[in-house]
């Protein structure tokens, strides 16, 4: 029997290596760093992010720990890899792009800032993994308006 | 093992491909599958008797009077209680639970008792007690789990003492599979005076219940899990308990005689029973009875055991691989297990996609997936309609797994 190809797409070979071995792990313990704990309650994955921020908003380190599935711990594990470094304006449109990739709906302003995330878009057919894919960068989003808040 | 492969022909459901593979359905601890006496009691109840219960003096109404309070009577008769009168027809085994822990909770818990439940049972088991205690001032405390997916009983006297007012207890852990000594627990419970509870989600149509026998207060049940349909389900409450508990929902039926200032209350089952009943429900459940006792409830136990024998021996293949629940003796018909390779999600993903329906995640138990340490774990359940062949082609899609995701 083959393997079906809508399992193929959804566990491609980058998705697979960054569950085995996700990139950034770890803490942050700067007293400066914004950490995050998310999870989905119903399938018990959870992700704890350390982020340090530069003045300008960037992001300048991150690191998580968690477990769970390998969707949500890969899509984690690629989102720390394209973060660092880039301004606070494509951070939000990375966001706004990758949730749009993973729930199949609307435009995606910046495909190359994607890269590779733009494989989770094998997500849109798996609907109750959406909430696996978007985990890690639900905390992102709590991590950068907590962020926002202490400056402001 | 006893061969009832020719079952399969009376479910429809069963002769289906699913993502282009044969269907092989293995979460039935989560919901059975309804066999064609099933659904043709629906059909035949809605085409000739549709009409309310105990209202109408018309021809329709009798007709549906008669096939209601006859699965009453099948049930009470299936479950060894002593008279119909004590068995209520609910939603299932949560509302069941939730009606003691409201209705029995409110006349009977004080601030200072302690309600007792153990470290195996599913949310529905623990949270109504939860709420309950924060009404009352009670509190809840409970029985360990051992290592082996048993109780810890050696503290027993300990935690089972006269300040307990009620001991409740899962009869089969849809976890862990293990099958609890409800019989001894309910003795030692009564000779304190304390009041109890079994949840027998996972036991009932699936193995000989007698609730007489098992010497308990109250038993709870969902029909769906024993090829009636869903949002029916029962609880059994000893007429002597039930005597002493107020009415639960106000409304039509469950009322004597009515006024503008006050009110007098049926007595069970009429008085936990108000409004128009899932009529066509209970007539499933008593059309699913039926089937399950041409069949055998011994058989049917049997051949669980059998089939989860054989599974949890073949589980052992794959490499990194932690069975929950006890090893060996007597377990319900469910294997639940945790692959280091593959988390239970992205197993079960894989399953669904090879056709194979698998449980993965907490099952409703999270202190128990805390307790052993894992965030979840896949499961395996099956019924009288599962074979040894549908075991083999799980296992076949278990070692690819292991393969894709290592």
């Amino acid at each position: 029997m083959a393997l079906p190809d809508d399992l193929r797409e959804l566990y491609q070979q980058v998705i697979l290596d960054h569950s085995r071995s996700p990139r950034n792990q770890g803490q942050l313990s700067a007293d400066s760093c914004v950490h995050i704990h998310s999870d989905n309650p119903s399938c018990g994955d959870e992700i704890d992010l350390y982020i340090c921020f530069n003045d300008d908003g960037s992001i300048c380190d991150i690191k998580f720990e968690g477990q769970g599935c390998a969707i949500s711990q890969a899509s984690t594990s690629m989102m720390t890899e394209k973060v660092k470094g880039i301004s606070r304006e494509e951070l939000t449109q990375l966001i706004q792009d990758l949730q749009q990739t993973v729930l199949g709906q609307g435009e995606i302003r910046n495909p190359e800032a994607l890269g590779e995330l733009q494989l989770f878009e094998s997500v849109q057919k798996f609907p109750q993994r959406i909430k696996c894919a978007l985990l890690g960068w639900r905390g992102l989003e709590s991590a950068l308006s907590k962020n926002s808040l202490s400056r402001s | 093992m006893i061969d009832l492969s020719h079952l399969r022909a009376d479910f429809p459901i069963l002769h289906q491909q699913v993502n282009g593979q044969p269907l092989v359905y293995f979460d039935n601890a989560a919901s059975s599958q309804k066999p064609r006496a099933v659904i043709d009691s629906l059909v035949h109840y809605y085409e000739h008797d549709n009409a309310n219960v105990h209202r109408g003096l018309h021809t329709l109404s009798n007709r549906a009077t008669d096939a209601f309070e006859s699965a009453r009577e099948k049930l009470a008769r299936f479950i060894g209680a002593a008279t119909p009168e004590e068995v209520i027809f609910t939603r299932g085994t949560t509302e069941s639970i939730n009606l003691v822990a409201n209705i029995w909770a409110s006349e009977f818990l004080k601030p200072g008792d302690i309600i007792l439940y153990t470290g195996m049972e599913h949310h529905s088991n623990l949270v109504p007690w939860q709420l309950a205690a924060k009404r009352s001032g009670a509190s809840v405390q409970h029985i360990p789990v051992l290592e082996d997916g048993t109780l810890d009983l050696e503290n027993i006297n300990a935690l089972l003492t006269e300040q307990v007012k009620l001991f409740t207890c899962v009869h089969v852990s849809n976890s862990l599979g293990t099958i609890n000594p409800v019989k001894e627990l309910c003795a030692k419970a009564r000779a304190l005076g304390i009041t109890t509870l079994i949840d027998g989600a996972q036991a009932v149509g699936h193995m000989p219940v007698n609730v007489q026998d098992i010497g308990c207060d109250f038993y709870v049940f969902s029909g769906h899990k024993m090829c009636a349909p869903t949002g029916i389900g029962g609880l059994y409450g000893r007429a002597e308990v039930l005597a002493k508990m107020p009415p639960w929902h106000g409304g039509g039926e469950m009322i004597d005689l009515v006024t503008l200032e006050t009110s007098t209350y049926k007595a069970a089952p009429a008085r936990f029973e108000a409004g128009t009943p899932d009529i066509a429900g209970v007539i499933g459940l008593g059309a699913a009875i039926d089937y399950l006792e041409t069949i055998g409830i011994d058989r049917i136990h049997e051949h669980g055991a059998a089939l989860t024998s054989y599974a949890m021996q073949r589980l052992t293949e794959l490499p990194g691989i932690r069975i929950l629940g006890p090893a060996t003796g007597d377990r319900g018909s469910l294997t639940a297990f945790h692959l280091a390779s593959a988390h239970p999600h992205d197993l079960v993903e894989f399953a669904n996609t090879h056709g194979l329906a698998l449980r993965g995640g907490h099952h409703c138990t999270q202190p128990l997936m805390k307790r052993f340490q894992i965030p979840g774990s896949s499961r395996a359940s099956f019924y009288f309609y599962n074979t040894t062949a549908e075991i083999d082609r799980m296992m076949e899609i278990l070692h690819r797994a292991v393969t894709f995701f290592s």
